[in-house]
């Protein structure tokens, strides 16, 4: 109990220093202590509903939450993350589900944990050489890309964009998915989506996503604990808990730290839970064996 | 206490046992048993729990006890590396697996009844049964075999099934005491206990009783409104998230 509580406040700590949800984090070391990846799945879910709340409280009074825009993004997370608890629920009868947690951590730890490391170490060093860093921080916004020929165009007013609204349902559909499978908010994939892909701001982005992610992991906690069980109330607490605190003191502790610095050490850490996943899938297990409930009953 | 509870329990068993003998005059039943407590309860704290069994012999005899958990189907899968990534590769599911198996026994159980006998009521883990589920129906022996040994292996890792049999205790010449240890993993359900009486390398007499597994407190509450209400949980889950969520909200813009 207490070294979930400890976890909670370690993961809540790395989030307030980075200001990152912590999901991918603590999915992966939920595995790592042995609570079972489909439980570590579900409950990373719930948890996320609530660090959530609070971020979207707080960025509505800056106003920096496009709510068009979130209620598109929405609907395509509902589907999404509906259809990732399907997925879900057809490969735990397949035996396969744990498989498939872990190759999706590894997949995805492993590409954003480098693109940060290679992102940041070459900002670090430019720094260092004296270069101007703004340079092609703003890109011109391009009107004439296969984004802005797509049919169903909608104005979104706060971000002061004129778009087709296939492009945020795809993004929230896609981003369902990973929430589903993989018990993430998944603001690591929505943020780039929403700034590069679909040209927001990037003051609105943060507190949009936000907003959707509410929604969404509110939508995986009910349908998996109506699908699979794997909810667990008590576990979600205690982690809730040791989050809340350890966030405080991480926020104070990353304003002591440079921002590339501070995004360096988040890489190595990704890459290090990535390749920690990606050993155990790959050693020779001790016993080729594993006995479970027959699924889908 | 536990001795007030012993004498009170052996009392009851002789009276029991009185009319036991006088009910079924001709088929008189040569063991009776009884256990000091009829309920595992599973709290929050629970870290396993013993349970006592004592019983009398009319006669002289071995004795073999059985605790059988209940039955379900159990799937063993085998990884098979794919693509350099060890995965389930091959599954079978047994069905009517007891969840729990336990033995213990007065003697050396080999001397005490030939091997007939030791398959048919299924002594001890390695003479269980198996069956197949439906749906392995069409495995090949040797495959069966393999990945039965595997379920024992895992159950006996588990402290689910025995390793190796217990000690059934006499006390004198009729009266007989086996400790069970249930440990905190055990699934909940109606277990039963077989006490049987073996003489010259034969059962003469056998009793069955009754054993419940069951969850209490807070945790067996949620457990159980979980798998009930299983839609009302996920709702309740959320709306818990939300509310620890405003609340940390609130905690921080005081600070």
């Amino acid at each position: 109990m207490f070294l979930l509580l400890g976890m909670g406040g370690a993961v809540g700590f790395l989030s307030g220093m980075f200001g990152v949800g912590g999901g991918f984090m603590m999915t992966p070391l939920l595995i790592f202590i042995g609570v079972p990846p489909t439980v570590a799945v579900a409950t990373g879910a719930n948890q996320i509903v609530a660090s959530s709340v609070s971020g979207v409280i707080a960025h509505t009074r800056r106003k920096n939450v496009d709510f068009k825009m979130g209620f598109m993004l929405l609907i395509g997370g509902v589907v999404g993350s509906t259809s990732g608890v399907w997925i879900f629920t057809a490969l735990t009868a397949l035996g396969q589900i744990d498989l498939v947690i872990k190759l999706a951590y590894v997949l995805f730890l492993s590409v954003i944990g480098s693109l940060m490391f290679f992102e940041s170490a070459r900002a670090l060093w430019r720094k260092r050489r004296g270069y101007n860093l703004s340079g092609n921080a703003h890109k011109r916004k391009d009107h004439s890309g296969w984004q802005h020929k797509l049919p169903f165009k909608m104005r979104f007013r706060r971000s002061k964009l004129y778009i087709s609204a296939l492009l945020p349902l795809s993004v929230g559909f896609v981003v369902g998915i990973l929430v589903a499978i993989m018990g993430v908010g998944g603001g690591f994939i929505i943020v780039p989506a929403m700034i590069y892909l679909l040209g927001m701001p990037t003051s609105v982005v943060i507190g949009t996503s936000l907003f959707q992610i509410i929604f969404v992991t509110a939508n995986v906690t009910i349908l998996q604990s109506t699908s699979n069980q794997t909810v667990d109330i008590v576990l979600t607490l205690l982690l809730l808990i040791g989050g809340v605190i350890g966030a405080q003191f991480g926020a104070r502790a990353g304003m002591k730290l440079q921002g590339e610095q501070l995004r360096v050490l988040l890489a190595v850490m990704v890459l290090s839970v990535c390749l920690k996943l990606g050993f155990d899938l790959i050693v020779t297990p001790d016993d080729l064996f594993n006995v479970g409930l027959p699924g889908g009953h | 206490m536990h001795l007030a509870r012993l004498t009170s329990a052996f009392l009851s068993l002789f009276v029991t046992s009185l009319c036991l003998n006088e009910a079924t005059a001709q088929n008189t039943n040569e063991i009776v048993a009884a256990l000091d407590d009829h309920v595992v309860a599973i709290d929050t704290s629970f870290s396993g729990s013993k349970v006592l069994l004592f019983g009398a012999t009319e006669g002289e005899g071995d004795v073999i006890v059985v605790v059988r958990g209940p039955s379900r189907d159990e799937v063993v899968r085998k990884k098979g590396r794919i693509m350099g990534v060890w995965a389930n590769k091959e599954e079978v599911t047994f069905s009517g697996t007891p969840v729990f198996y336990n033995i213990a026994t007065s003697g050396t159980l080999t001397d005490m009844v030939p091997a007939s006998t030791r398959q048919r009521l299924e002594l001890g883990p390695d003479y269980l049964n198996s069956y197949l589920a439906s749906s392995s129906r069409d495995i090949g022996d040797a495959k069966k075999d393999e990945f039965w040994q595997a379920l024992l292996r895992s159950k006996k890792n588990n402290n689910l099934y025995a390793s190796e049999a217990a000690q059934v205790k006499f006390l004198g010449k009729r009266l007989f005491r086996a400790d069970f240890f249930f440990p905190p993993n055990i699934p909940i359900g109606t277990y039963l206990v077989y006490v049987y009486l073996v003489k010259d390398k034969d059962v003469v007499s056998s009793q069955i009783t009754p054993l419940f597994v069951s969850k209490i407190g807070a945790e067996a509450k949620i457990y159980d409104f979980a798998h009930r209400h299983s839609f009302a949980y996920g709702i309740i889950a959320v709306i818990i998230a939300l509310a620890a969520g405003w609340v940390a909200s609130v905690v921080f813009r005081k600070k």
